[in-house]
């Protein structure tokens, strides 16, 4: 399916992160969107990569560090005393 | 960004010997130093000891922080090198992605066009779905990984990760956009199938 792209598709693709992170200078991002008005594939993967960047943002349950880890980290440290309360 | 980053340490205090002080700096940068370790390890015990050197080492380090970098920065590249020492001495096969060129000239094209970001969120973020995420971060080969770790879930800017990973911005960045379009594409495939599935039952 990648062969309808064309030249301005893969100069889109390489500039897209610093698009999506607002880094780019205001006359390539007119560009890019003049670009993206035109064509749809490029849309969907501006779409879903910001998409799938804001999924990864989202933060999930079991990465706090657990109670018994912190335990055992702050005792090798020899830091005990300092354990409770929490911060 | 987590609030960690705005938070300021006693470089001082912390050279000094300051328990309070260093106490503090421990609980402030625990979580992300033990999501790094856990998402480049993938397991707790792992991530425990990235978590536990990182820290051991900066203690005996301390005089040798000259304040050049944030102590963000520093923590993060001594946690780094112990999330990657630690990944090369538990590899006792060849990976297939050590042969992978890490910063050859072109990004691999997308290849599936389906546009499932306008999903209902509960749907984007069901325990399936955030499996397939995992799945595919997992399948992140490391060099690209370790930079869409610390630039997308940590937040920390483009600059800071290169100097965390001693690489330049520009190899940052092509590190970035292409861990990025790997994910889109997994998730893509991921999701596509899914919505094909729902038609099927649907229709």
């Amino acid at each position: 399916m990648a062969d309808h792209l064309h030249n301005n598709c893969q100069d889109l693709l390489g500039s897209l992160s610093e698009y999506i992170d607002g880094e780019l200078p205001a006359d390539l991002c007119h560009e890019i969107e003049k670009h993206l008005e035109g064509c749809e594939n490029c849309r969907v993967v501006l779409n879903t990569t910001k998409r799938t960047i804001d999924l990864v943002q989202v933060p999930m349950e079991e990465e706090a560090v657990p109670e018994d880890v912190r335990e055992r980290l702050f005792k090798r440290l020899q830091l005990d005393s300092y354990l409770h309360p929490k911060g | 960004m987590s609030e960690t980053q705005t938070q300021s340490f006693s470089i001082d205090a912390l050279r000094a010997g300051d328990r309070a002080e260093f106490a503090r700096l421990v609980d402030a940068y625990s979580a992300p130093i033990y999501r790094l370790g856990l998402k480049m390890l993938g397991n707790p015990q792992d991530a425990e000891d990235v978590l536990q050197n990182t820290f051991l080492n900066a203690l005996t380090h301390f005089a040798d922080f000259e304040g050049r970098s944030s102590i963000s920065t520093w923590l993060y590249r001594i946690a780094s090198n112990e999330a990657l020492m630690l990944l090369r001495r538990k590899k006792n096969t060849v990976n297939l992605d050590d042969f992978q060129p890490e910063d050859a000239e072109e990004t691999p094209l997308p290849e599936v066009f389906v546009d499932w970001s306008t999903m209902p969120e509960d749907e984007l973020l069901s325990g399936e779905s955030k499996k397939a995420l995992d799945t595919a971060v997992k399948k992140l080969p490391e060099a690209l990984r370790m930079v869409f770790l610390l630039r997308d879930i940590e937040g920390i800017s483009i600059r800071d990760t290169a100097e965390i990973l001693n690489l330049t911005e520009t190899n940052v960045k092509t590190r970035l956009l292409r861990a990025r379009m790997f994910l889109r594409e997994h998730l893509s495939t991921y999701y596509s199938e899914r919505l094909t599935r729902e038609e099927k039952k649907d229709g």
